[in-house]
């Protein structure tokens, strides 16, 4: 679709992904993973698989213990202070949203805006509500987050990780604890930003999420991966992974197979 | 690897040892591995084999014993954080007018503004107590024209200052222990690196800035509610002084030397306790239910720090 298609948005080569809060502690091994500009992935695995590390890693957050990394095809461990420019063309959104809970969530979206691009609050407030009322967000704008329920928390996250309008959007568990609705609503809006949405300017936004229920990313076109045993296995396509022999997969899937049964 | 604190931090994370470029990064650096880890961590990491090694005999170290060691981690993860500060508040002057300003405004009203008529009651009764002691002591030896030198040696050298500094930092230094200690323990840090935006210049920059100012006005309102209450309470204690000799004997006791380290060390108080309380809500991955022993240990370090910041300005004025 453009030239950016060829440049792997993300290459990993023999990364080692340490813990988060121990650095000594290895997660996940020898990932050898190419992210291509445009594509959907789906990270599953169980929990303490090491899906947020691995994905913290993929934002540039966190430099590998071992092995390579380029984003954007910049060769670079980590986004740091001096990469800043990079780190602004990924997006991330935390399990949970992580809003910071002294703003209102108007202020939380603007915030990005006004600190990278040094917009007045009132220059901030015009993006602001116009991606507020896309994501349905308006009544909640001046109500801190505390008092906001998690399913909207989460969706106000992804207002302020658009907001500045990355090239890749990374989300930790999206659909962690999520109702149905709000769940619908989440895979709808992400397909419409995978297939390039007016609000980026229909450019198609890359974006890789972790699950630990593949059963609702069910879409053909969207690649999927299994973080198991300190092992990062890409699995393919959809018809792949449901063809998969692999007992830790075949029980991803049954989870929601179970439910459905019963 | 902990991913909060941008600019030093993360630089150290990217280029090998050598290749530091100016001063305040070495330093900095040097000492923030003890920051960045918890303490415990910390015994293990490469740079405690300075502290451990270099200047004392390995029996004697043996001997100063786990608890000396925490404390001198402490002390070395604080001088670290102070200078990290510094260095962000020189290095990003003017970046992000837009976000910083206002934030420095509200912590300005904040540890300042809203603290005013707390210290309009404070300078009243401190200078119903100071002159209500010294009346009756110096009425005694017949000094009681002195009173308004003794003012100025209690009020505006040591008390005023230091009270100030106190009261700052029970009511916005705990606040910010318990705000930032929340937020670590929520992973808003972590939030903020992700939208590119430096923890430190973001959360401290501002606290360090409006306590460092906040501190210092205060303690200047302080200092003249005072002495006015205490001529108003010397009055009533009927002693014999017209306003004009009591203040012209305050004016002739303060030197030019009095408002520059007055000044100095109000400023140096707001900085030392908004690093102390933010360093402690900060520095360390805390869980939630640690937030408050936190909070304890950060004041009590806040009243040392103040104390000995004050012990340095005393021989500061002895020497000169």
């Amino acid at each position: 679709m453009n030239e950016n298609q060829n440049i792997p948005a993300i290459e990993m080569c023999g990364v080692n992904v340490a813990a988060m809060h121990d650095a000594s502690f290895t997660v996940v091994e020898d990932v050898n993973w190419s992210v291509a500009a445009g594509e959907f992935w789906v990270v599953a695995g169980q929990e303490h698989s090491g899906k947020s590390d691995l994905l913290m890693l993929a934002a540039g957050l966190m430099p590998p213990a071992a092995g390579r990394i380029n984003f954007f095809g910049i060769d670079t461990k980590n986004f740091g202070e001096a990469e800043l420019a990079g780190r602004l063309r990924v997006g991330f959104i935390f399990q949970g949203g992580q809003l910071f809970n002294q703003l209102t969530v108007a202020e939380n979206v603007a915030l990005p805006l006004q600190y990278q691009r040094n917009f007045t609050a009132l220059e901030a407030a015009q993006q602001t509500r116009a991606l507020l009322e896309l994501l349905e967000l308006t009544p909640l704008a001046d109500v801190t987050p505390a008092n906001v329920a998690a399913n909207w928390r989460q969706r106000a996250a992804l207002a302020r990780a658009l907001i500045l309008k990355p090239e890749m959007l990374l989300l930790d568990n999206p659909l962690a604890g999520l109702g149905a609705r709000h769940r619908q609503w989440w895979l709808r809006f992400l397909a419409r930003l995978a297939h390039g949405h007016e609000l980026l300017a229909g450019k198609p936004l890359t974006l890789i999420a972790t699950a630990d229920d593949l059963q609702p990313w069910k879409h053909a076109g969207r690649k999927f991966a299994l973080l198991h045993e300190k092992k990062f296995i890409p699995l393919g396509m959809w018809d792949e992974v449901t063809a998969a022999s692999d007992p830790v997969v075949k029980e991803l899937l049954a989870v929601h197979l179970e439910t459905m049964a019963g | 690897m902990n991913v909060y604190c941008g600019s030093l931090w993360a630089n150290q994370q990217v280029c090998p040892t050598g290749k530091r470029k100016n001063f305040f990064d070495r330093v900095a650096l040097c000492y923030a591995n003890a920051v960045r880890g918890n303490m415990a961590k910390a015994f293990e990491l490469a740079n405690t084999q300075v502290l451990r090694g270099a200047v004392l005999p390995k029996s004697c170290t043996d001997l100063l014993g786990r608890k000396l060691f925490l404390f001198l981690l402490t002390v070395q993860g604080l001088g670290a954080f102070a200078l990290i500060t510094l260095g962000v508040i020189l290095q990003k002057n003017g970046v992000a007018k837009n976000v910083i300003r206002p934030r420095i405004r509200q912590e300005i009203a904040r540890a300042g503004v809203a603290l005013l008529p707390m210290f309009f009651f404070v300078a009243l009764a401190l200078g119903f107590l100071v002159v209500g002691q010294t009346v009756s002591a110096l009425a005694r030896v017949g000094a009681i024209s002195y009173l308004g030198s003794t003012m100025v040696i209690i009020v505006v050298r040591e008390i005023g200052p230091l009270l100030a500094a106190f009261l700052v930092l029970a009511r916005v230094g705990t606040a910010n222990v318990i705000e930032l200690g929340t937020a670590r323990a929520l992973g808003e840090i972590e939030a903020l690196e992700v939208l590119g935006i430096d923890p430190v210049h973001y959360l401290i920059v501002p606290r360090v800035i409006g306590m460092a100012l906040g501190i210092f006005s205060l303690t200047v309102y302080l200092i003249i509610g005072a002495l006015a209450s205490g001529w108003l309470f010397a009055f009533l204690q009927d002693v014999p002084l017209t306003p004009g000799d009591y203040f012209k004997q305050i004016v002739e006791s303060l030197g030019w030397l009095d408002f520059a380290l007055l000044a100095l060390k109000t400023i140096a108080f707001g900085f030392f306790i908004a690093i102390v309380t933010c360093y402690h809500g900060l520095a360390q991955p805390l869980r939630l239910e640690e937030v408050s022993r936190v909070a304890v240990r950060a004041v009590t370090q806040g009243v040392v720090v103040c104390v000995l910041i004050d012990a340095l300005f005393i021989v500061l004025y002895l020497v000169t």
